[in-house]
């Protein structure tokens, strides 16, 4: 294989009319595909020299499989699917102290386009000419079921088990399409991304007081009160750092005010009863 | 397609034989054996599932999953820069190896190269990390067939490694000391004097370990001719690094597609074994272990002075975009499938673990086998938990 050219950056129009080594590798790759299973390629991305992505057809997923490893590719790498629907519940990321935006739910698919809310996609390498090649396919939303791959490949039998588990998507001929992690019962498909993240829905981040303001805004904010700290319902910086430090009780804002009612409750009712008071004084002591 | 090896046509026909002797002889009642989820042999929670008929395997399957972190779904909700902690404890052995194919993808995304000398580095601690995890395959293989002193020897000199990774990096093992861009520090003072001193120890415990454990007899018959991979085999489960090596695939990722480490300055060998079988698999990689040292050995004298990181935005927000990236670790191909939205987190990330693959082939290679080398087989497989259910 031809070494890396990282630094030559050629626009398409160049890249045409001076096709390097690499790109030659990968476009006969993609004709001798599009030879073997004819108009079921449907799109196809050429990284020079790095990288080759092709969608082909729903139906024709097996098929591709079975030509591609006639046509040299004969390892098996991995099989997986993308969801990619918005996550609703947001990200990581989100600052809680500033207002929600409504997320965007357009469904927006990544290299070589595609229609459907899931696709799988698949990585098969040529050991002889040093060629990985990412395959995709849509799913179709309102039957999610595609053929299996282990009749050309064996080693597709988990991978496809794993895809079933976490996407729900169902593989047509696989022998056993049992759940490899979650117990057999269990409801939902976890790497969906409706399916909330729980840890995340309980308890804020508390990585996202690590993040410092950049360097020329930090002077600006310097003098103006953390933002963090504020009253309707965010996240209190103290508290944060409490609760990581003795991990009791979640960074909940309103614990203290809540605490500060007991105590108030405590002192009106202090002549009514005394034990009472006095065990629940220990409690949250 | 590589030929099979006349060891390997003999060990076929065996185990053929014992296919039919299995239907034809006496009819047995089958037990079932549950090995694991606790067996020492297992190296962490890994259960088997084997139908048993006298001494011989009639059908087996491994059972994962009692080690899911759900690191999959916990990358999207994860900063770039906050996925390096969690991918470091894939395989916990070589945790600064797998760093470095996430850190590559996110910066192939970027369009943004570390220095030559962070590059180096890099190498140099991937190849560190490789050594202290499979000098421990080393010093474990013995326990599994009983010999106990190779384990001393490999905990001995695995130590002054995670010393060197620990004073490069500051943790023993879960280093996270790539950054995108370039690394987080560099190297101390006097550590490429110390690291001299200690590989060439390593050196020397890969020749110790080859007389005392792999010239021993009774090592090699339990090793020898037991569970053979075929070349297509192998490729057709994915199986990578020394297994697929084993069974006479010339392939290594550091060799074939080196992604922008320094793999290619210096001078080293990829080995292969026609035979296909544990022995292979284990010889190829004490064989590694030497590559790797040798490697490490020369980057060691030609690194190159410069700075360790390049200029990166503060806050990291990388390029939509699809990059898929893998490189060698001591396991076998390890990649990561990043999809980036243009955010500050990843939108998915499919991690490709080598375990995984190298497992899943379990199920074929143990039907036919003896219950004693079950246990043989999986330690030449080599697999770490975390790396199987991620």
């Amino acid at each position: 294989m031809a070494p890396l050219s990282d630094t030559e950056t050629t626009d398409d129009a160049a890249a045409e009319t001076q096709a390097l080594p690499g790109d030659g590798l990968r476009e006969g790759i993609v004709d001798d595909l599009r030879a073997r299973i004819g108009d079921a390629l449907i799109e196809f991305e050429i990284d020079p020299n790095t990288d080759l992505t092709v969608r082909v057809a729903t139906d024709a997923w097996a098929e591709t499989a079975a030509a591609l490893k006639l046509a040299g590719f004969s390892f098996f790498s991995f099989l997986s699917a993308i969801d990619w629907m918005p996550s609703p519940y947001g990200k990581g990321e989100d600052d809680p102290t500033v207002e929600k935006e409504p997320i965007d739910m357009t469904i927006k698919q990544g290299v070589c386009g595609g229609e459907t809310r899931m696709q799988v996609f698949a990585r098969l390498t040529d050991l002889d000419r040093h060629v990985g090649i990412t395959i995709k396919a849509d799913v179709a939303d309102d039957h999610q079921v595609v053929d299996s791959w282990t009749g050309s490949y064996a080693g597709a039998n988990w991978h496809e088990r794993e895809c079933h588990e976490m996407f729900g998507i169902g593989f047509n001929g696989h022998p056993d399409l049992r759940n490899m992690y979650l117990p057999g019962d269990f409801e939902g498909h976890p790497l969906k991304k409706d399916f909330p993240l729980l840890a995340r829905m309980v308890k804020p981040w508390p990585g996202i007081v690590d993040v410092e303001p950049m360097p020329e805004k930090a002077e600006e904010i310097k003098d103006e009160p953390l933002p963090l700290t504020d009253e309707d319902g965010a996240i209190d910086v103290d508290a944060t750092v409490e609760a990581t430090g003795d991990d009791a009780s979640p960074p909940d804002p309103d614990a203290t005010t809540a605490v500060a009612a007991a105590t108030g409750d405590e002192a009106t009712h202090v002549g009514e009863a005394d034990e009472s008071d006095g065990e629940k004084a220990d409690d949250e002591s | 397609m590589t030929e099979l090896s006349e060891r390997q046509q003999l060990s076929y026909i065996a185990s053929q034989a014992a296919d039919a002797r299995l239907n034809v002889e006496l009819e047995t009642e089958g037990m079932t054996l549950n090995i694991g989820p606790q067996h020492p042999a297992t190296h962490g929670t890994l259960r088997i599932i084997a139908r048993l008929d006298g001494e011989q395997v009639v059908w087996a399957e491994p059972s994962a999953g009692y080690m899911h972190r759900g690191y999959e779904k916990l990358t999207e909700v994860r900063t770039f820069p906050q996925v390096t902690t969690l991918i470091n404890r894939i395989d916990w052995l070589g945790s600064f190896a797998n760093e470095v194919p996430f850190i590559l993808a996110a910066e192939k995304l970027m369009e943004i190269e570390a220095p030559p000398r962070a590059q180096v580095i890099r190498t140099i601690l991937f190849e560190l990390s490789r050594i202290a995890n499979v000098s421990l395959f080393l010093g474990d293989l013995g326990v599994q067939m009983g010999a106990t002193t190779p384990a001393f020897l490999a905990f001995r000199d695995r130590e002054y490694v995670l010393n060197l990774i620990e004073s490069a990096t500051g943790g023993r093992f879960h280093p996270n000391f790539d950054r995108i861009g370039g690394l987080k520090d560099d190297l101390p003072k006097g550590w490429i004097n110390e690291t001299t001193a200690v590989v060439k120890r390593l050196i020397g415990f890969c020749d110790e370990n080859e007389d005392l454990l792999f010239g021993n007899e009774i090592f090699q018959s339990r090793m020898r001719g037991i569970g053979v991979i075929p070349a297509h085999v192998a490729e057709e489960y994915g199986l990578s690094g020394a297994n697929l090596r084993a069974s006479g695939v010339d392939y290594d990722l550091r060799r074939d597609n080196p992604v922008g480490l320094a793999w290619d300055k210096a001078d080293w060998k990829v080995w292969t074994h026609p035979d296909g079988d544990s022995w292979a698999r284990c010889w190829i990689r004490l064989q590694e272990t030497r590559e790797s040292c040798k490697i490490v050995l020369q980057l060691l004298e030609q690194i190159p002075a410069g700075p360790i990181m390049t200029k990166v935005p503060r806050i990291i927000k990388v390029p939509e975009g699809e990059a898929y990236v893998s490189t060698e670790n001591p396991l076998g191909e390890m990649g990561y499938y990043v999809v980036s939205k243009g955010d500050l987190g990843p939108f998915r990330v499919k991690i490709r673990s080598a375990s995984f693959n190298n497992i899943s082939i379990t199920p074929w290679v143990l039907k036919g086998v003896y219950v004693p080398d079950i246990i043989t087989i999986l330690a030449s497989l080599y697999f770490i938990l975390g790396d199987i259910d991620r």
